[in-house]
């Protein structure tokens, strides 16, 4: 046998549904029948989904890449000579060389695809449990404080500052305070929550332990969506390795503090993306929304004070408390500190995470990082901030990504999902959909949600059919005045966003055809 | 056309079983909120959530069987009634819908010629909607028995199907 060549194959969904598992096995077998000893890492994924099923090989000078390698490639990768980094053409060069990942500023996300998601000495190695060892040493009150001054905002779409939120459950008398975990990613362009807890599951468990020392909380659930079986699958050997090794549990390390985590699963529900929605889903309810206040902080989970946070916020946490809430706040502009994961989806020639300080423009993203369409067509439509953002056009692609800006703008920043559409696309169709999916998910609770969705899908379809569209139109915009104003939460409250976003840039696509 | 249908039973469907389901239920009846989790176990163990299990969850939790029902029916995820022996989902949200959904979803309901959540009449094949699974970097996207496939095509999903139709 020759010298051991270690590879690598990520271990996350986007690379299994290109078939990594596959490859997987024909790269081993092929490297049997021609006696070459290769080991396998399963990695998690460093999100250039564009890119997978990606292969690394480890040389001298570092991890090559070879991209979207399939089952047909693997014997001409070895004629290649790949297993000592030879070109093919599929070759990236080295991984930390692509421009698309070289010139991201990777905080949350420095670890994926870099090591072997579970693994607790690889993440150790590259920093991992940092940020708790500090907090350990800490009082409650400054950990808080540090993850105020840091300017950390919820990354979950709503940018409420985390350290607010903490600084209330700390200060909110409960027999059994909980951190609850977000991770509910329902909205269709994101999947930055997925490749965190599949690529790096420790760094969620790190940021919420850090939550309940924060707050005085020693029991945790990740709300987990149920079309997620493979993070589900990877945090529950993350928490049996984190328990194993005294990162959980009555004595965390011997500090004398106890947190622990469970996984509860959704069932398909959009709704439970909302976090008093969540709340009732958890406690094995109907996942109605609840009416604020009270606030979830002050009375949450079982009555009791809880912090809900999403995935990103809590996995942000760790490297804010192992450098600093000034190293953070360095990054980012304005009131938007810190860093974003972007997620470039639709119609997209180079879709993936991008993890970037606040501030850098739309158009450097679809463009620059994107690539433009998939298909080469022109960009008409991009849909930032999930099913409930605004529809933008070419015009506003120098609006630059920050809470604020956006928000001036009449759009949504969000979790920085950012959806592309051809020049083939309906905008009616679209603003349809709108309503069609806001009567599909609404909880029901609140009658603009619940009726007016179904009453806007309907006058929809007329416009489309050229009935009326005029005064349909004046309907419409009725419509979302009432829904908007009167409705209970986000998803009747923001469903009008993408509807009069679509009308206002697109009225052609309203007019009878 | 007169033509006789042998059903097929759902690849993970099982016969009622009173002693298994409170086996489940009971596992579950001590966790806080640990109703959610009973239905899952009462899914995953039956195919779906047989309405004979209703009288013991709300015995279990302590609620009527219309608040039991009340919850089973408020999820997508749980059904009533088994599925086919292969189920099909293809995403519908905004991310697929950029790069052909649609059109994936017309082929294939013209394919297995049903609409939307129905099951083939010889009960192999049942097609629902997704609303993400979470790879919109590579979408469209579908699952087959629960397996994820991305970037998918017409022609992907007759060479799926046609592999599927062989087993």
């Amino acid at each position: 046998m020759t010298d051991l060549v270690t590879l690598y194959v990520p271990l996350e969904s986007t690379a299994l549904s290109l078939g990594a598992d596959e490859l997987v096995l024909a790269l081993l077998e092929e490297a049997a029948a021609r006696h070459q000893d290769v080991e396998i890492i399963r990695n998690g994924s460093w999100g250039m989904s564009w890119l997978e099923p990606l292969v690394e090989v480890v040389t001298g000078e570092g991890r090559m890449a070879y991209a979207n390698v399939t089952v047909d490639d693997v014997k001409g990768l070895f004629d290649a000579g790949f297993l000592s980094g030879g070109i093919h053409d599929l070759s990236q060069g080295l991984t930390a060389e692509i421009s698309y990942l070289k010139n991201q500023d990777r905080l949350t996300f420095a670890r994926c695809g870099l090591i072997d998601a579970l693994s607790l000495d690889d993440y150790q190695d590259n920093g991992g449990f940092q940020g708790l060892e500090a907090a350990l040493k800490m009082p409650a009150q400054e950990i808080v404080d540090q993850v105020t001054a840091s300017g950390l905002r919820g990354r979950g779409g709503a940018a409420f500052p985390t350290g607010i939120k903490w600084n209330t459950v700390l200060g909110t008398a409960g027999s059994q305070k909980y951190i609850c975990c977000n991770a509910d990613e329902g909205d269709s362009g994101t999947f930055a929550d997925r490749i965190l807890m599949e690529s790096d599951p420790y760094c969620l468990i790190e940021g919420m332990i850090i939550a309940g020392l924060a707050v005085g909380a020693t029991e945790g659930l990740i709300y987990l969506r149920s079309e997620y079986p493979l993070a589900q699958e990877i945090l529950n050997e993350a928490l049996i390795n984190a328990r194993a090794g005294g990162w959980l549990g009555q004595d965390i390390r011997g500090s004398g503090k106890a947190f622990d985590i469970e996984i509860r699963m959704g069932a398909g529900s959009y709704v439970c993306g909302e976090e008093t929605a969540m709340l009732n889903s958890l406690e094995g309810k109907r996942g109605m929304v609840r009416a604020k206040p009270p606030l979830p902080a002050i009375e949450g989970l079982f009555g009791q004070p809880t912090v809900v946070n999403n995935v990103l916020s809590l996995a942000s946490v760790p490297i804010i408390m192992a450098r600093g809430a000034k190293f953070y706040q360095d990054f980012g502009m304005g009131r938007s500190r810190g860093t974003i994961a972007f997620q470039l989806a639709g119609n997209i020639a180079r879709g993936g995470l991008v993890e970037k300080a606040f501030g850098i423009s739309l158009r450097e993203l679809l463009e620059g990082y994107g690539g433009g369409t998939f298909t080469k067509t022109p960009i008409k439509a991009v849909q930032v901030g999930g099913p409930l953002g605004a529809y933008l056009s070419q015009d506003d692609f120098d609006l630059p990504m920050d809470y604020e800006a956006f928000s001036a703008a009449g759009a949504v920043l969000g979790h920085g999902g950012i959806v592309v559409f051809d020049d083939s696309a309906d905008m009616a169709e679209q603003a349809k959909f709108a309503f069609d999916f806001c009567a599909l998910e609404s909880c029901g609770k609140c009658t603009p949600c619940r009726i007016g969705s179904v009453r806007g899908s309907e006058v929809m379809a007329k416009i489309q059919a050229g009935k009326n569209v005029s005064d349909n139109l004046t309907l419409v915009h009725d419509l979302c005045d009432v829904m908007a104003a009167g409705s209970l939460c986000a998803m009747g409250g923001m469903t009008p966003i993408p509807v009069l976003s679509a009308l206002k840039a697109w009225p052609k696509d309203f007019k009878a055809k | 056309m007169s033509q006789k249908i042998e059903a097929k039973p759902h690849i993970e469907e099982a016969a009622w079983d009173k002693g298994e389901a409170q086996e489940i239920i009971a596992r579950h009846a001590a966790l806080k909120g640990g109703l959610m989790e009973a239905l899952h176990g009462l899914q995953q163990a039956f195919g779906f959530v047989p309405a004979e299990s209703y009288d013991l969850l709300a015995a279990a939790f302590n609620l009527s069987k219309a608040e039991v029902y009340g919850v089973q029916s408020f999820y997508h995820d749980f059904r009533t009634a088994p599925a086919g022996h292969h189920v099909i989902q293809i995403c519908q949200a905004e991310s697929c819908q950029a790069r052909g959904s649609r059109r994936l979803t017309a082929h294939a309901l013209n394919h297995l010629d049903i609409t939307l959540g129905e099951t083939t009449p010889d009960g192999r094949f049942t097609l629902e909607a997704a609303y993400c699974l979470g790879n919109c970097a590579v979408s469209p996207n579908m699952t087959l028995d629960g397996k994820l496939y991305g970037r998918m095509t017409t022609d992907l999903f007759d060479g799926l199907l046609k592999k599927t139709e062989a087993l």
